[in-house]
């Protein structure tokens, strides 16, 4: 029987080992309204290896669901691509046609999303969905796509699959629908998974067991993984490298333990330190003064500069580019803490 | 702690009817919240931590009237709340505000702030310029411009509009707050900002309030004391420094590891495994043995009441066992230790 879970290894190792699955450059994706257009991601470059998690932090509106959209191409007008670039292990996505998109989409990389009580079509049973989007893109019967099915609901954790296979999607629990939406995600064992907020409508105790199966697949498929969560104890929990947004852009790039142990952006500094944990007693959480500021009436300087306490003059009047910083890390500040050897 | 006693809760339940089932259309029970008693008292901060469903906001509105208790009953500032003697109840209620999650839908977006926060205050005795003086008050001590009187709520950011609503419920200067999830709804950087406000209103004006949230390290902020909720039950209360430092119940331990620690170990994060049950005609047995890594025999079919074990740390567990160190602590020591 046709049960074999990585039908796109081969392709994966055609590649070279250094070249990463994803790589963005030079990003813009805008809105346009009439004559004004507004940047909502400004300028975004980032590179995710095989089997890597990559963490992307940002408070609402900092547009990391944005940014996951354009990479996946779901965008509409009046909101689109307006410069840079996207390459799946090597190939351009930005400009490709949708056909070719859609065929791309699923099978190569694919989205989980925050709700999965609204990504599931509440009509169909939850295996009527799973085999359609396995026949979507892969020729084969019926009993093929359902046996897969199956056994993908296995792999996540669902008790009895047969049994589930056959229900509706009301008749699941948040943390099972969840898993079903990571079933249908993993099917076709894409390179890479763009996880939208996967775990935020859950319970923490759901969060912990849904992060862990995403962990243990992820390791086992040799996948990248894109985890956007505005929670960045959730990231530095489990991701290798975290990528923080502000206002549409990229600030800091930075390996997990080092980002936490060492910020160098002023505004990941700010996150770190408003983040309330359970080891602390203090009687005041530290916090940035201010507020993200509106997209549609950004000025000339750096995005954070009007909340910077490190703030120089020249901040406010031109916006410092995404640099490297030492080898593994990227910096987006003319002041940054620290100092980088 | 204070020693006078504000607010007790004695045997509060809520059950709603969700349905019939067989010939008979016996009713179907949704257990929202079992047996909860409490006392709260003057100046005391009570937090309530639970996940979705364990009763948490049910119990809020049950201890401010909004919802009538099944059983029960609810006694403020010496006056029974479920008091035939309505005017009393409704006098006394006017000291017991809430805080809710969504500053989005907590405030009718016809009117102006001024007039949402005037809302609150007792008319009486005041006159049109007082009153205008008094709102001016009201926003600066949260933290506002009193020009922001005139704007709509859809005018002002989520921050902004959640120290309105704080605003509104210290106008009529209440006794007791009940702040249900006040910063879920916000961006990290403004949480601290509004937790901060809080905690300073709550020191100067000596407020009681029972603060309920999800997150864990919110609620250690906050609390003095904690009780951990789990389907409608208290399963376990004391200092918040005892129970973050030395959980008893499982539940509150799993509660514990399930929160992100950055900085540990990969995969030595304990989990929970299966399912919460359905509080659905609920069997009379411990409601969490079906998750539970130290059940017994017992514990499917009989439930355990809260008890008292250590100073005022009381749990509802036939088989508990207090974490010496926890995983907390263990980390902790490991970091000081490098």
């Amino acid at each position: 029987m046709m049960t074999d879970l990585a039908p796109s290894a081969p392709a994966l190792t055609q590649q070279p080992p250094d070249q990463p699955v994803l790589a963005v450059s030079g990003l813009i994706t805008t809105l346009k309204a009439g004559r004004r257009s507004v940047r909502l991601v400004d300028d975004v470059s980032f590179s995710l290896r095989a089997g890597e998690i990559l963490g992307l932090v940002g408070e609402s509106g900092s547009g990391k669901s944005l940014l996951l959209l354009s990479v996946l191409g779901l965008l509409s007008p009046p909101v689109a691509i307006e410069a840079g670039s996207v390459r799946l292990k090597g190939r351009e996505l930005v400009g490709l046609a949708e056909r070719e998109l859609r065929s791309l989409r699923g099978a190569e990389i694919s989205m989980v999303f925050q709700e999965p009580l609204t990504s599931l079509d509440p009509a169909f049973t939850v295996g009527h969905q799973l085999a359609e989007a396995v026949r979507a893109h892969r020729d084969c019967s019926n009993n093929e796509a359902r046996e897969l099915s199956v056994m993908m609901l296995e792999r996540v954790g669902i008790g009895s699959p047969a049994a589930r296979y056959k229900a509706y999607p009301h008749e699941l629990s948040g943390g099972m629908r969840q898993r079903v939406m990571i079933a249908m995600a993993l099917l076709l064992s894409p390179s890479v998974l763009l996880a939208d907020e996967p775990v935020t409508a859950l319970d923490v105790t759901t969060q912990a067991q849904i992060l862990d199966l995403v962990l243990g697949l992820q390791a086992e498929m040799r996948m990248g993984v894109v985890l956007v969560s505005h929670d960045l104890g959730v990231v530095l929990d489990i991701a290798d490298r975290v990528a923080v947004m502000y206002a549409g852009q990229i600030v800091e790039v930075a390996p997990a333990l080092e980002l936490a142990a060492a910020p160098r952006h002023p505004y990941t500094r700010g996150l770190l330190a408003s983040k309330l944990s359970l080891l602390d007693t203090t009687s005041k959480v530290e916090v940035m003064p201010g507020h993200i500021p509106s997209l549609a009436d950004i000025g000339a300087g750096c995005r954070f500069a009007p909340r910077c306490p490190r703030a120089l003059e020249r901040c406010s009047l031109e916006p410092p580019e995404l640099e490297p910083d030492g080898a593994e890390r990227t910096l987006r500040c003319f002041n940054p803490l620290g100092q980088q050897t | 702690m204070t020693g006078e006693t504000l607010l007790a809760v004695e045997g509060l339940s809520k059950h709603f009817v969700v349905g019939h089932t067989g010939a008979l259309r016996t009713p179907r029970r949704l257990s929202a919240v079992q047996d909860v008693s409490f006392s709260l008292g003057r100046g005391e901060v009570l937090g309530v931590v639970g996940e979705s469903g364990s009763g948490k906001s049910t119990l809020a509105r049950l201890i401010a009237q909004l919802v009538k208790p099944s059983a029960g009953r609810v006694v403020f500032d010496g006056i029974d709340l479920s008091d035939v003697d309505r005017r009393h109840a409704q006098v006394a209620l006017r000291r017991l505000q809430f805080v809710f999650q969504d500053p989005h839908s907590s405030l009718d977006p016809r009117m102006r702030v001024g007039a949402i926060v005037a809302e609150g205050m007792h008319h009486g005795g005041l006159s049109r310029a007082g009153r205008v003086e008094r709102v001016a008050e009201l926003l600066e001590l949260v933290g506002l411009q009193p020009r922001i009187a005139r704007n709509y709520p859809h005018e002002l950011s989520g921050g902004e509009r959640q120290r309105v609503g704080i605003a509104r419920a210290l106008a009529s200067d209440p006794l007791l707050l009940i702040a249900d999830e006040p910063v879920s709804a916000l961006d990290a950087s403004i949480q601290g900002q509004v937790l901060n406000l809080l905690s300073e209103l709550q020191e100067t004006r000596q407020l009681s309030m029972i603060f309920i949230t999800h997150e864990l390290p919110v609620a250690r902020f906050m609390a003095d004391r904690l009780a951990v909720m789990h389907l409608g039950r208290f399963v376990e209360v004391g200092a918040a420094d005892e129970v973050f430092l030395s959980p008893a119940h499982p539940y509150t331990q799993a509660l514990m590891a399930a929160n992100p620690t950055y900085g540990r170990q990969r995969g030595t994060r304990p989990t929970l495994r299966g399912e919460a049950p359905s509080p659905i005609d609920p069997p009379v047995a411990c409601r969490f043995a079906g998750r539970c890594p130290r059940r017994l025999d017992r514990c499917g079919h009989e439930e355990p009441l809260l008890e008292r074990f250590a100073g005022g740390h009381e749990v509802a567990c036939f088989n508990f066992e207090v974490e010496s160190e926890t995983e907390l602590e263990k980390w902790a020591h490991s970091l000081l230790g490098s």
